[in-house]
């Protein structure tokens, strides 16, 4: 019986207060990236990721996030392309097993659409990156989903042989979607 | 009834055949490369000339069945001649069979076919590892075939040209034909 009256006493509290989503939910989250090979998009993800995301759907703007891929949790869809990319000419896993972002600002550009900046680095090169993403808050979870573009190059990730552009394009599509549930009180 | 096939179809038979001679090694060779860039060529330029094949060979099928082929030497075994319609009509199908299987498998590993890297072609089945490896051995079990057939082919056609001395080689190559 006190538990029945907890519940929504909790509910209203959380409602009631600026309702911060900082729990990532991994099951529902995704990293994937799109490269082209020989004008051909090819699909691949992360499998392993963690995300330190503090956002008030209310005031997105004051959001945070930290980023970080472990590098060797690729799928390319093939084995053989798994080895390939944790060599030394790609992500040299063995000395960068972490591929990072982290935040700066995050501004609004339309309705439930925003940009966040902020800073990757991988194989010990940082660059600034321009993030699109949309907020959608469904029950108790926030979903955030966006995609940009990097320039693998830029990262040294495909270098010698691989980095022959017209075999495997410079741009590289990110798409991430994170679940990120509710702050517990 | 002339006495070749058309030059339609003459000239489909000479690309078609010079498309998979070059095709069949390139697949032979370029599946045991380790990972290059240059193996990530050759399987493209291989998936190109399988999806030219095939198209060529929808035209020659289409052509075909239009165009009866001249009849073979009447003093033939009948069966000889049922072999060698036998092996025509499984040549047909092969040629289709073949690029198809590869376009099908190249989908189900997770990698669109996009023909000379210009004219993406439809995924018909969604990527799925164990659809792939099936479809590798569907790949390579119909080129072993068609090897095999292609071998009976050319020796049926040589073995007429030289040992009988009649005119089927010459129905794809009018220039052999023997003054009569």
């Amino acid at each position: 019986m006190k538990r029945i009256l907890i519940v929504p006493l909790l509910l209203s509290a959380s409602l009631a207060g600026s309702a911060e989503f900082t729990v990532l939910l991994p099951q529902q989250s995704s990293v994937i990236f799109v490269s082209k090979q020989m004008n051909v998009p090819v699909e691949g993800s992360f499998k392993k990721f963690t995300a330190w995301i503090t956002v008030d759907p209310a005031k997105p703007e004051t959001g945070k996030a930290t980023i970080e891929i472990d590098l060797a949790s690729i799928d390319t869809g093939s084995t053989e392309a798994d080895e390939e990319v944790a060599g030394k000419a790609w992500f040299d896993t063995k000395n960068n097993p972490v591929a990072s972002f982290s935040s700066g600002t995050i501004s609004s550009t339309g309705k439930g659409q925003y940009q966040v900046t902020g800073k990757m680095t991988i194989k010990g090169k940082t660059q600034d990156i321009k993030a699109p993403f949309t907020l959608k808050q469904a029950g108790g979870t926030l979903l955030i989903e966006g995609a940009f573009p990097v320039k693998r190059l830029d990262y040294n990730i495909g270098s010698g042989i691989w980095g022959d552009t017209s075999v495997v394009a410079d741009e590289v599509q990110i798409r991430f979607s994170f679940t990120v549930a509710a702050a517990k009180k | 009834m002339t006495d070749h096939y058309t030059r339609t179809a003459i000239t489909l038979h000479w690309i078609i055949a010079l498309l998979i001679f070059t095709a069949f090694p390139l697949g032979v060779y370029m599946h045991d490369l380790p990972l290059s860039p240059d193996k990530l060529k050759l399987y493209s330029w291989h998936k190109w000339i399988g999806v030219s094949v095939f198209l060529l060979a929808l035209v020659r099928i289409s052509w075909r069945s239009t165009h009866r082929p001249p009849p073979l030497p009447a003093a033939m075994p009948p069966l000889e001649k049922f072999a060698a319609h036998a092996v025509h009509n499984l040549l047909y199908m092969l040629i289709l069979a073949i690029p198809l299987s590869g376009w099908l498998m190249s989908s189900a590993k997770g990698v669109q076919t996009v023909w000379f890297g210009v004219l993406p072609l439809p995924d018909l089945v969604s990527k799925d590892k164990e659809l792939g490896d099936a479809l590798k051995t569907v790949h390579e079990s119909l080129n072993f075939l068609m090897l095999g057939l292609v071998l009976a082919h050319i020796g049926g056609a040589l073995k007429h040209h030289f040992i009988e001395h009649d005119d089927i080689l010459a129905r794809m190559l009018p220039f052999l034909r023997r003054k009569s």
